[in-house]
């Protein structure tokens, strides 16, 4: 049984067709990549997942139908999205992003204390900044942040849309060292990246998304060895 | 079944900027790092100018200068109560709640009906203002939430101007039908404190004054702490930025703005009970002007900020006091204290000139 599973889902942005009836399945612990080009339909599929965008479709996530879900009810069944943009509150201080991924779970200061410090403990670069407002930080931190907020709600399921836009090199690394991290104590992740070489050797499982459909699902050696994939992804030309 | 185009029929056009900051969006205001401190000492400065040359221009006597800071403080204070309603939502939805000033009215309606029913049937004082301003704060809290039920949230995704619209229609509804309820005459609110003032320095202050003061102050600092401090003000803040993502973090963000329209409501009853007790009168239109003004205070101190609403509250009822105090000296006579209307909105042109985004307000009015 998958832990999400997606039957036709359909996504419109008034007359045009974003996603043209995709099929996704997620096993609990995998970890999972979609990839594609630019406007081929993938941060919609998350937003849609994230009930942000009206879709339609079956989506099944953990034994919930989530098209019965209301959006702010998906953190406090374990499903987390991490947007594209970091979408961190640039007003809030850093402490006060973390504490807002705990909102759903209400739960006590100590808990949250011991949320903070576990968060803390895997990205220490939030705790020097902790009194700090979040729009102050770099966009590498603001990415630390945005994930480390998501941990804070303890998902099951984390949606992770393109943490490495816009960033150096060495803070990439730094985010995917955490992000593994995070996916080898059990995490689920399905990851939505541009960068189709960092997003396949992290993950097993990838989908190639194109034009609002899945053109090839394969597990990640097989997709890297591809030369479609690897002519329209990779930047690798053909022999 | 799922089959890509030949060619791409959705080139990157696919992407409509969001009206809102959407999920996509980065966040593109910049956070207010301007110091309070920086932010004040300019107001400072100003303010103790005027201290000590106004009185000495006019060649008043002390007194007179201290008794109009009394009254400039007690008008501060109900303006700032109402601003923080008007703010608050604006910070919120980016809308302006023209119809507060209306449930500032309902509340001293509501108060003035209970209070009257209490002393005819012998309730001890303290008692029957207490439950007045009580029942006058429930009742607009529930106000509150219909309106933002009934009249703006249907209108969320709308043009900008239609909620304004309905905004103005709701004002104009719930004063026709408070002067259906209540009458249209102006209806005298009892005394409900010992009008013997207390002579300071040659300035009278009375106790109903003074629990004003110091009641609107609790009331505010009360509304400083769970904004900053608790989780509901770190939602409030939260969908105040950005809505979408604080729905990601499980925020209903309905609730959060149905409460907020409740919070906004209770103040401005709570400054309706004041107003009415103050100048002993209670009108269906007296939340027009009310509202007007507050308004103007919440913009002077920059709208959506909260501080600001209290600063610029508190400055424009000096403001209006000390003006229409002297205008009379001022001009020779020429003008009189009846024209103390003016100078409200003459701090909201030479604002909106010369500070759009208010003394404390952010420097990119974004959502102006």
């Amino acid at each position: 049984m998958s832990l999400l599973s997606v039957r036709n889902l359909h996504v419109a942005y008034g007359a045009i067709q974003a996603v043209r009836g995709i099929n996704l399945d997620i096993a609990a612990g995998e970890r999972v990549c979609l990839i594609g080009s630019n406007g081929a339909g993938k941060t919609t599929t998350l937003k849609a997942l994230a009930r942000l965008l009206p879709a339609q479709g079956e989506l099944h996530y953990d034994g919930h139908d989530l098209q019965r879900l209301p959006a702010h009810g998906l953190a406090k069944r374990g499903l987390a999205l991490v947007p594209e943009g970091r979408g961190v509150f640039a007003r809030l201080t850093v402490l006060e992003n973390l504490l807002m991924g705990t909102y759903s779970r209400n739960s006590s200061k100590g808990e949250q204390e011991a949320d903070v410090q576990r968060v803390f403990g895997l990205l220490p670069r939030l705790a020097e900044r902790a009194q700090q407002l979040a729009g102050t930080l770099s966009g590498g931190e603001q990415q630390m942040l945005a994930i480390g907020r998501a941990l804070m709600s303890h998902p099951k399921l984390l949606l992770l849309d393109e943490p490495s836009m816009g960033l150096a090199p060495i803070m990439v690394q730094k985010i995917f060292d955490v992000i593994r991290s995070v996916t080898e104590q059990g995490v689920t992740l399905l990851l939505v990246e541009q960068n189709a070489h960092l997003a396949l050797s992290l993950c097993s499982r990838g989908y190639v998304l194109s034009n609002g459909c899945i053109t090839m699902q394969d597990d990640s050696k097989a997709l890297l060895a591809n030369p479609q994939v690897q002519a329209t992804y990779l930047g690798m030309h053909m022999a | 079944m799922c089959r890509p185009y030949a060619t791409p029929l959705h080139p990157p056009l696919l992407y409509q900027k969001p009206d809102k900051p959407g999920i996509n969006a980065l966040p593109v205001k910049r956070p207010n790092v301007v110091k309070l401190r920086e932010q004040l000492i300019p107001l400072i400065i100003d303010l103790a100018v005027v201290l000590v040359f106004l009185p000495n221009a006019t060649n008043s006597r002390m007194d007179i200068f201290l008794q109009q800071i009394v009254n400039g403080l007690v008008l501060g204070s109900i303006y700032a109560l109402v601003a923080l309603g008007y703010t608050m939502v604006y910070g919120l939805l980016g809308l302006i709640n023209f119809a507060h000033g209306e449930v500032v009215m309902v509340g001293a309606m509501v108060a003035l009906s209970v209070i009257n029913f209490g002393l005819a049937n012998g309730w001890p004082l303290p008692l029957a203002v207490l439950l007045a301003t009580a029942s006058a704060m429930l009742c607009c809290m529930a106000l509150g939430w219909l309106i933002e039920r009934v009249g703006y949230r249907p209108l969320r995704h709308a043009p900008r101007l239609a909620p304004l619209i309905s905004a103005i229609g709701i004002s104009i509804i719930l004063q026709q039908l408070m002067m259906l309820i209540w009458g249209s005459t102006y209806r005298p609110f009892p005394a409900l404190f010992n009008s013997e003032p207390h002579v300071v320095l040659g300035a009278s202050i009375t106790d109903l004054q003074i629990l004003i003061i110091v009641l609107a102050a609790a009331t505010m600092g009360g509304l400083m702490l769970l904004v900053q401090r608790t989780r509901f003000g770190r939602a409030m803040r939260a969908t105040a930025e950005n809505p979408a993502i604080a729905t990601l973090m499980g925020v209903n963000t309905n609730r959060v703005i149905a409460l907020t329209f409740m919070l906004g409501s209770a103040l401005g009853a709570l400054a309706g009970v004041m107003v009415s007790a103050n100048y002993a009168i209670a009108h269906f239109s007296m939340g027009f002007m009310l509202g007007l003004k507050a308004f103007t205070a919440a913009v002077l101190g920059g709208i959506g900020n909260l501080a600001g609403a209290v600063v610029g509250g508190l400055l424009l009822g000096l403001i209006e006091a000390l003006c229409s105090g002297y205008i009379s000296d001022l001009t020779g006579g020429m003008f009189g204290s009846n024209y103390r209307d003016v100078f409200a909105f003459l701090v909201l042109i030479l604002v909106l000139i010369f500070r759009p985004s208010g003394l404390m307000g952010e420097k990119v009015a974004e959502r102006a």
